[in-house]
């Protein structure tokens, strides 16, 4: 009995571009860092909440591309 | 007469209001039948992406976790931060594995994570084992939602345990009542309610404080003057190993968890799920600006109630906002603790159900047994939880969340990495839990903390010196055991494939973690399989 459907599959090159979501975040020498201060706000803390960019625009790539 | 009163009445009457909706719930999008565990536990099985946005949203983000963090960053500065990237790398880390959950699940009706151990590995052992490993991580984490509306009565004024024990049995009430409709329906108040507050708090707060510059000036000036060598506004050179292990091995587990893949599950198609995955960081701002608190509460020059620092937050609140918002913040706080706690007591029942009573028990349970035996042990769960707070040392549940946090990681092998490569031998992924589950506790035992006077479980951070490494560096305990978990689960694998020992049944097919809704498979109004 074949299947009348064509093999679906979740891989695709696209999947990549969600390494560099998780990898980036996860380095601190990019933001263990005071200057430059944001609003009064050191890096550290506004660099990392801009990674989330990066985050969601990964997955809505993602998303995007793989939809059928 | 109290001075909070206004607080309180705005604080009871928005609890009120939420419990209402949690019992109205049960009516909420035409359920035919809650007796079954497909309705009770999983809504239906029908959420669209709104609903789920919020249900996951308000199962992740917990009022703990608003309390919690700010107090981390209160105590220890930049090292409590981690929240951030961890709730950031999470979603792009988990996406792919999440969608092949869902698929594989619908296909086989499957209702928790252990249920997919089962039917893969074909191993009831394995699948018990990530049973209890869930059920033992959920149930301190229920309890720390306690804690978080204690915090807030506490800084009302209102003592003793009364309080507390009505809100947790309106909570039950209701839960059993509706099943997962309810916290997927007050989700929608509780998050309105805690944007508004945090919104107000971050724009309000700083600008009565001389802005964001002087708050972290002064968080700088709190840590240079006391004597602990890791905290200050940045990371050291020793804490950022720890740092990012953490924030990845939480990633990692956050979504190991029972009642994340509850709220997953509960999702109408893989499309949802793909598109929260990029709605969700939504939080984890909010989350990155909650943590923030912390630094406002030291410039505000807050002290905790006793030495019980989750109470800077609430204090913050009451010291800035007029007494109306105040009690618009509280409630927030008191309702962002209900919609987790009903998620995860229905996720702990749901374990109970399917993976020890009918696979133990009894085996022949219809729908509608397994749903009533899921809505009493939701029940047991709460009452076990209240009773946790009122008669154990709070500090016992942070302690016990902290080991559940580096346990249910122990289930990564069998269920993650299951969802990809059926490589390991159940033999070896039973001999890797085992391993990984006593390297963690041996580590975490090992763990002192002379700030809060522990001489074990003190907290995460394990020192690598311990391991006779000259070095002052600390890395998270739970990354650790995961890896030795890995090793020893490869290593056994190999030998039990050598001895030709039996590999089990794999009831499922690599198609099935592809499938959709809409496909013959997927059914669509998932009849319960079996009886009616």
């Amino acid at each position: 009995m074949t299947d009348p459907r064509s093999p679906r599959s979740d891989r695709s090159r696209w999947n990549w571009v969600l390494l560099p979501a998780v990898v980036v975040p996860l380095i601190p020498a990019l933001f263990n860092h005071e200057d430059p201060r944001l609003f009064g706000v050191p890096l550290f803390y506004w660099l990392q909440l801009a990674f989330l960019v990066i985050s969601v625009s990964a997955t809505l790539i993602v998303y995007r591309v793989t939809r059928r | 007469m109290n001075e909070h009163i206004t607080e309180i009445v705005i604080f009871t009457a928005l609890f009120l209001l939420v419990s209402g909706m949690g019992f109205v719930a049960a009516r909420w999008r035409r359920a035919d039948d809650l007796a079954s565990l497909n309705e009770w536990g999983l809504g239906g099985r029908n959420f669209g992406s709104w609903i789920t946005w919020f249900l996951v949203g308000g199962d992740l983000y917990t009022a703990y976790t608003f309390v919690a963090v700010p107090a981390l960053l209160f105590g220890a500065g930049a090292t409590g931060f981690f929240a951030v990237p961890y709730t950031v790398i999470t979603y792009p880390l988990v996406m792919l594995v999440l969608i092949r959950l869902w698929s594989v699940s619908h296909v086989h009706g499957l209702v928790t994570p252990a249920d997919f151990v089962r039917v893969r590995f074909g191993s009831p052992t394995l699948a018990l084992l990530v049973a209890i490993t869930g059920i033992v991580a959920t149930m301190p984490y229920i309890a720390l939602q306690l804690i978080g509306i204690e915090a807030v009565l506490k800084t009302m004024g209102v003592t003793g345990d009364l309080p507390l024990i009505i809100a947790f049995a309106i909570l039950a009430a209701y839960t059993y009542q509706s099943g997962l409709r309810a916290p997927a329906l007050i989700a929608f108040v509780k998050d309105i309610l805690i944007y508004v507050v945090i919104l107000v708090a971050v724009i309000y707060i700083p600008a009565r404080l001389g802005g964001f510059g002087s708050i972290f000036d002064a968080a700088e000036a709190k840590f240079a003057g006391t004597p602990a060598p890791g905290d200050g506004i940045l990371l050291n050179a020793n804490n950022q190993l720890q740092y990012v292990t953490l924030a990845l091995g939480s990633a990692m587990a956050l979504f190991l968890y029972p009642h994340s893949v509850t709220g997953v599950l509960a999702s109408r198609s893989r499309g949802v799920i793909k598109r929260n995955m990029s709605a969700l960081p939504a939080y984890s701002l909010l989350l990155g600006l909650i943590a923030l608190l912390g630094y406002m509460a030291i410039a505000a020059g807050i002290t905790p109630i006793g030495t019980d620092v989750n109470t800077v937050v609430p204090q913050l609140f009451d010291r800035m906002f007029p007494d109306w918002f105040t009690g618009v913040a509280f409630a927030a706080i008191g309702i962002g603790a209900l919609v987790p706690a009903a998620i995860m007591s229905i996720a702990a029942a749901n374990l109970f159900t399917r993976n020890i009573y009918k696979e133990y028990i009894r085996r022949d349970a219809t729908d509608a047994q397994e749903a009533r035996v899921s809505k009493l042990t939701s029940l047991v769960v709460k009452v076990g939880a209240v009773l946790c707070i009122l008669l154990i040392d709070p500090q016992f549940s942070i302690d016990l969340q902290l080991i559940g946090g580096v346990i249910i990681l122990q289930t990564l092998p069998s269920v993650a990495l299951g969802l990809f490569t059926r490589w390991f031998h159940r033999v070896g992924l039973i001999a890797g839990w085992t391993a990984g589950m006593t390297a963690g506790m041996v580590l975490l035992y090992n763990i002192s903390n002379p700030a809060n006077d522990h001489a074990h479980f003190g907290g995460s951070a394990f020192p690598l010196s311990k391991l006779g490494l000259d070095t002052p560096m600390t890395i998270y305990a739970g990354f650790l055991a995961l890896i030795v978990n890995l090793v020893v689960a490869a290593l056994v694998t190999v030998a039990a494939r050598r001895l030709g020992s039996s590999e089990g049944v794999d009831g499922t097919r690599p198609r099935d973690y592809t499938a959709d809704a809409g496909d013959p498979e997927v059914k669509d109004d998932l009849e319960p399989a079996g009886s009616t």
